[in-house]
């Protein structure tokens, strides 16, 4: 229990996939204006990590990393079974529970070539993490993913309030408080470990 | 050999995806409203979210959900696409309000100093307000023209002037003058206030023989109470308007002004 927890919140905060390792920066920067707007693509996200961990994993160590090795196909395959996946998902979705259909909404299509969620699969098994290992790196990573959303959209919600100079509206202000959210986080390497280790 | 297993499995693991999605939404698919199909096939899909909606989807779809939702929205699509779309609900087409510009300055008659700067309203603008004696006037440079994507905008006289007959109204001349002279309106008003000086009228009057003095006099006998002078300056409503004239009859120092502006061919806007 302890270990999955550290597992998650490793994932969640010291090894963010955003403000850390630098992975789906364009929903980061792109969807973080609004509260509600950030909420709805981060939880697309954690279901489609998720979703997208919990298949990719079998194919990798049963069909790539079969009989005959044909891991460097990785990439290619990844990317063509999480599409795929997203595809389906949003099909069945739309047919079985259109409320959570209409919350996702254009937020899942989005996602299926998103790099975080390519990232946290192919991270997953060059770690050599295990099945469950996995699905909670995986759980943990979306988690972080909607910390940072979440905190960073206050961030551009104040900094959109205290009326930058015209030179740096926009992107160019949005980047440099993006860099200094990343900073921040840097400062929780370490945080884990001692307090479970 | 060792390489065409990795070709042969990848391409089957393509294809069941392929197969298992055509599967899925030959059985699992919501069909889509028949009215927003056939709303939709009467839009461009130009997506230019002129009628207020995120694209042609977004009116289209509030369209069929909606029957408040006004048929005349788009532009690209003008009438013809306004009246496809009443056939379809069934309702009474309805004219698309075309829009026309026209620059509220009538141009200025004195100079209060020499700019030899680089030729643009925007940066005569930046060195003390230009140099026309007039500080909320036209400068002359063109910058709207060169916005200006059907050529519609000619400087005469060190003023521009809007042709209204080549002019779709689609305001990127307004975006692009400095002092926010020129004003995009529904082409069937007949009076405008072809002045903007917001200064006192004494001041007004030293810079500018035709410049709205705000002397209230349009104010007090309007007989719509379409005029109100805010800032020292006339500002017609032209929900209010009634075209009646009377306004540019009285007018002291002749800044309101009437035009057509549907299809003036030359410098008239």
């Amino acid at each position: 229990m302890r270990a999955m927890i550290v597992t998650i919140l490793t994932a969640a905060i010291t090894n963010n996939y955003v403000l850390v390792k630098f992975l789906g920066i364009c929903p980061f920067l792109g969807v973080s204006k609004k509260l509600d707007q950030a909420t709805g693509m981060s939880i697309a996200v954690i279901f489609v990590q998720l979703l997208a961990t919990a298949v990719t994993w079998p194919i990798y160590h049963l069909l790539l990393a079969g009989r005959i090795d044909f891991t460097y196909m990785e990439t290619v395959v990844f990317i063509l079974v999480i599409a795929a996946l997203v595809q389906l998902v949003e099909i069945v979705l739309k047919r079985y529970i259109p409320a959570l259909h209409a919350a996702l909404g254009v937020y899942l299509p989005l996602i299926t070539t998103n790099c975080a969620v390519l990232g946290v699969t192919m991270n997953n098994i060059s770690d050599g993490l295990g099945y469950v290992d996995s699905l909670l790196t995986s759980l943990g990573c979306g988690l972080g993913f909607f910390l940072a959303m979440v905190l960073f959209s206050g961030v551009r919600s104040r900094v959109a309030n205290a009326k930058p100079t015209k030179s740096f509206e926009g992107l160019p202000i949005t980047l440099i408080s993006a860099a200094i959210v990343s900073l921040c986080f840097f400062g929780f390497a370490g945080v884990i470990d001692n307090l479970f280790g | 050999m060792s390489i065409l297993i990795p070709i042969i499995a990848v391409t089957v693991i393509g294809l069941l995806c392929g197969v298992m999605l055509t599967v899925a939404d030959k059985f699992m698919s919501v069909p889509e409203d028949e009215t927003f199909v056939k709303i939709r096939a009467c839009l461009p899909g130009a997506n230019c979210g002129a009628c207020g909606y995120a694209g042609c989807d977004g009116y289209a779809h509030a369209l069929a959900g909606n029957s408040s939702v006004k048929t005349n929205l788009c532009v690209p699509g003008a009438d013809a696409a306004a009246a496809q779309i009443a056939a379809v609900l069934g309702v009474e087409a309805e004219d698309v309000v075309e829009k026309a510009a026209y620059v509220g300055c009538a141009g200025c008659e004195g100079y209060k100093d020499e700019y030899q700067g680089i030729q643009t309203c925007a940066a005569a603008n930046l060195l003390f307000g230009g140099n026309r004696a007039c500080s909320f006037g036209c400068l002359g440079y063109g910058d709207c023209a060169k916005a200006c994507q059907r050529n519609a905008i000619c400087i005469e006289g060190g003023k521009a002037h809007i042709q209204s007959n080549l002019c779709v109204g689609c305001g990127l001349c307004a975006k692009a003058c400095p002092n926010h002279l020129i004003r995009v309106v529904p082409d069937t008003i007949k009076t405008i206030v072809r002045c903007s000086n917001t200064d006192k009228g004494a001041l007004t009057r030293k810079a500018c023989s035709h410049g709205c003095i705000g002397c209230k006099k349009c104010e007090k006998e309007c007989p719509a109470g379409a005029i109100a002078v805010v800032n020292n300056c006339a500002v017609i409503d032209h929900e209010k308007c009634t075209s009646c004239g009377h306004c540019v009859e009285i007018c002291t120092t002749g800044c309101l002004t009437a035009v057509d502006l549907t299809n003036a061919t030359k410098c008239a806007g």
